[in-house]
């Protein structure tokens, strides 16, 4: 029997194991809709922008590890998934985004709500497809997810024009897909891993830097096994979070620009830095001339172009960081017994110790106005660090990994690469529909929060119980911060004038909107919503607006030439994090 | 230093848009490139020739095997090789010059594919030194009009580093 090519793709995705969609309809998906009406398996969520769509599916994507699907109609909703799709690009986020398109005979003239957007997309994805025949829709489908899910994930876009879908031939499901020109590394060469493993048998001052290639690969046991059978200390990537336990006395936390002194020092200290699916993004990095200048680089990553792109390696490593991890590990584990590293890493640990007392991450509490840093700890102390962090983009993020600790992967969910703001709220969204008895919260601005705010109707609709926590400072934080120490506290146009009052913003869209002002409403405020099982919640928090993030490495700089909060002399409580 | 790199791809629409797209976006440079079917009309190559350091040499091979309609990439540089390119000059000599533009054509292998009242049109192929010495030639004659095809390579038989 014949099928309609929007009955063949629903029919693919019920075969790839989808079972939500993220969507907005239009005239030329028309088709795809309407299948999709009668369709038990696969719940369509309709957002309120085909932004929050993506992002929907890339946070559904990043909490479940399993491919996001967003479908959008043609033109301008097209055009609308851009930033998300290059979000998940940037982050190697596994979507597949389907986009509605003119029929085939009308591209090409300018026709209603026609954009090429397989064009525009052509720099953002991993791959994309502009499907002319029906008869290819099904293999192109299949192509789609597996090129999206293996090797680096990222984004794969198929448009689809509208005689496509609404054509009809026979449905046949390629039971094997096979891309001569595709074959990602997954076995590390080795010879290399030989080498890795020498290197780190050798090192007296060796440091760990874990990226967002370990969530990806499903690693974090093996690089837990690594650091503790080797003594090495670990710190993070923004992307790494959660890849190795933030309570753990190995973890340094996150390094790089907002990173903690003791990361970056001990970076730069090191005579051997073991980056493990990590890609050396200036944001890490700082000056790269004297980035790591005492240690030698080893470099896993199972994407060869991440290799010496931005650093010099002297030990490259291409394959999947789990299976490369195993095999260092069963060298390390069958040459060398674990006493002699206890010994040579005694001092080097000690030297940890020394520098996380010297600087640890502070923060200076205050009785009268709330601290954004308060708001974070408040939360780790009530979720006991179980929540689905989600966080937008700006100081709110940075606050986000440096007081919450994250023990588990694929429990923070940030816009690393692309730095997008309001990718937190819709992504929050995505992962709540991905773990539904999971406490999924956005940590937020109240500049961020405003760009995918109308998302809210998304959440009240499906009742989800996502949370919102506002830092807001009435300011574009980040910003703000970088005009205070560089422009000389000229403040162009990051004072946001109105700002909407967002307990009656969540009261008009029929979700719960709770304020703090004082230090003290801070905990009932969150026990209040922790409540809220059916709704999202908007907890505007009245934030000290002068709050910087600290410590910070000016652009440019070395990542051990930080700056640090300044000391005031009359200072009584400075509150440390556990 | 300059490098002919040879890229096998799918013979798909968009595929160079991808690879032009990719110099371009990353800010690598092109300064010719050439492309056609090979015997199997599903596939395509591509000669490009490009300009950096060894390490941007290095991330353009990357890049390009990175693509996922990209069968395979040879750098020349590393492989004994042939290279050829192909360029077509319109000249108008002078009456009394015309017999040694002939002459010099002969000398260079060149062909006259086209040939009128005012102009000769000279097809040379060879490898650049020869072309540029060509062309330097002929700039004395006037040149109206000139195009190259951009390089095309092929590694030698059988050949192998040492």
């Amino acid at each position: 029997m014949k099928k309609s090519g929007a009955e063949i793709l629903v029919e693919c995705l019920k075969r790839e194991g989808v079972k939500h969609i993220f969507g907005y309809p239009g005239g030329v998906v028309l088709n795809i809709f309407d299948t999709l009406y009668d369709e038990k398996d696969i719940k369509l969520i309709l957002t309120r922008h085909e932004q929050g769509a993506v992002h929907a599916a890339d946070g559904y994507a990043r909490a479940s590890g399993k491919v996001g699907v967003a479908i959008v109609t043609s033109g301008p909703g097209a055009t609308n998934t851009v930033t998300g799709i290059a979000n998940a690009s940037m982050d190697s986020v596994p979507i597949v985004v389907f986009s509605g398109q003119v029929p085939t005979m009308l591209i090409g003239n300018d026709a209603f709500q026609e954009a090429d957007i397989v064009g525009i997309t052509r720099p953002c994805t991993k791959y994309n497809y502009l499907v002319k025949d029906i008869n290819d829709l099904a293999k192109t489908v299949r192509e789609a997810f597996y090129i999206a899910s293996t090797g680096r994930p990222g984004p794969v876009l198929i448009d689809l024009p509208k005689d496509v879908t609404a054509g009809k031939t026979d449905f046949i499901w390629p039971q094997h897909i096979q891309i001569r020109s595709y074959n990602p590394t997954y076995e590390g060469n080795k010879w290399m891993i030989k080498q890795a493993a020498h290197e780190i048998a050798r090192a007296k001052k060796p440091v760990i830097m874990a990226g967002g290639g370990v969530i990806l690969s499903g690693a974090s046991k093996e690089l837990k096994e690594l650091a503790e059978f080797m003594d090495i200390p670990v710190t993070m990537t923004l992307m790494g979070l959660g890849g190795f336990p933030g309570t753990h006395n190995l973890s340094l936390g996150m390094l790089g620009m907002h990173g903690t002194y003791y990361a970056n020092m001990a970076v730069q200290n090191a005579d051997l830095l073991i980056g493990i699916g990590v890609r050396f993004d200036d944001r890490v990095t700082g000056k790269t001339a004297s980035f790591a200048p005492n240690a030698k680089i080893v470099h896993i990553d199972i994407d060869p172009t991440s290799i010496r792109k931005n650093v010099r390696v002297d030990v490259p490593v291409v394959g999947d960081v789990k299976l490369v991890l195993k095999e260092i590990l069963k060298i390390l584990k069958e040459e060398v017994g674990k006493e002699q590293w206890s010994a040579i890493r005694k001092s080097w640990l000690k030297q940890m110790e020394q520098w996380k007392k010297e600087r640890p991450l502070t923060y200076r509490y205050d009785e009268k106005i709330i601290k954004p840093e308060f708001v974070i700890e408040k939360i780790y102390e009530l979720t006991k660090g179980n929540a689905i962090i989600c966080t937008e983009v700006g100081q709110n993020q940075m606050w986000a990994a440096q007081f919450y600790k994250y023990d588990k992967p694929r429990r923070f969910l940030s816009s690393g690469g692309l730095g997008t703001m309001g990718f937190g709220f819709p992504a929050a969204i995505g992962a709540q529909f991905a773990c539904p008895n999971d406490l999924v919260i956005d940590i937020a601005g109240d500049g961020s929060i405003q760009m995918n705010i109308q998302e809210l109707a998304t959440a009240v609709i499906n009742k989800l119980p996502v949370k919102v926590a506002i830092l807001n400072n009435h300011y574009l934080g980040m910003v703000r911060q970088w005009q205070e120490l560089f422009f000389r506290e000229r403040y162009s146009h990051t004072y946001l004038d109105v700002v909407p009052d967002f307990v009656k913003v969540a009261e008009a869209y029929n979700a719960v909107g709770l304020r703090a002002t004082k230090p003290e409403e801070v905990e009932p405020v969150l026990r209040e919503a922790l409540k809220v099982k059916d709704k999202p919640v908007f907890m505007d928090f009245v934030v000290d607006w002068r709050e910087k993030v600290y410590p910070m490495v000016p652009a440019g700089a070395s990542i051990d030439e930080m700056l640090f909060e300044e000391e005031k002399k009359e200072e009584k409580k400075v509150r440390a994090v556990k | 230093m300059r490098h002919t790199i040879s890229v096998l791809v799918e013979n798909k629409f968009g595929v160079l848009s991808r690879i032009s797209g990719l110099f371009s976006g990353r800010g690598y440079n092109i300064e010719s490139l050439s492309v056609g079917e090979t015997i199997d009309p599903q596939i395509s190559i591509m000669t490009i020739v490009t300009t950096g350091d060894d390490q941007i040499i290095e991330q353009i091979t990357k890049q390009l095997n990175k693509l996922i309609d990209v069968i395979k990439v040879v750098d020349f540089m590393e492989v004994d090789h042939v290279e050829r390119e192909m360029v077509l000059v319109k000249v108008a000599p002078k009456k009394e010059d015309k017999t040694e533009v002939l002459r010099l054509a002969e000398i260079f292998r060149g062909r006259i594919v086209d040939s009128g009242p005012k102009t000769f049109t000279i097809e040379i192929t060879g490898d650049e030194k020869k072309i540029e010495a060509f062309v330097e030639l002929m700039k004395g004659y006037g040149i109206k009009e000139f195009v190259r095809t951009g390089k095309v390579a092929m590694a030698r038989e059988g050949v192998k580093k040492a």
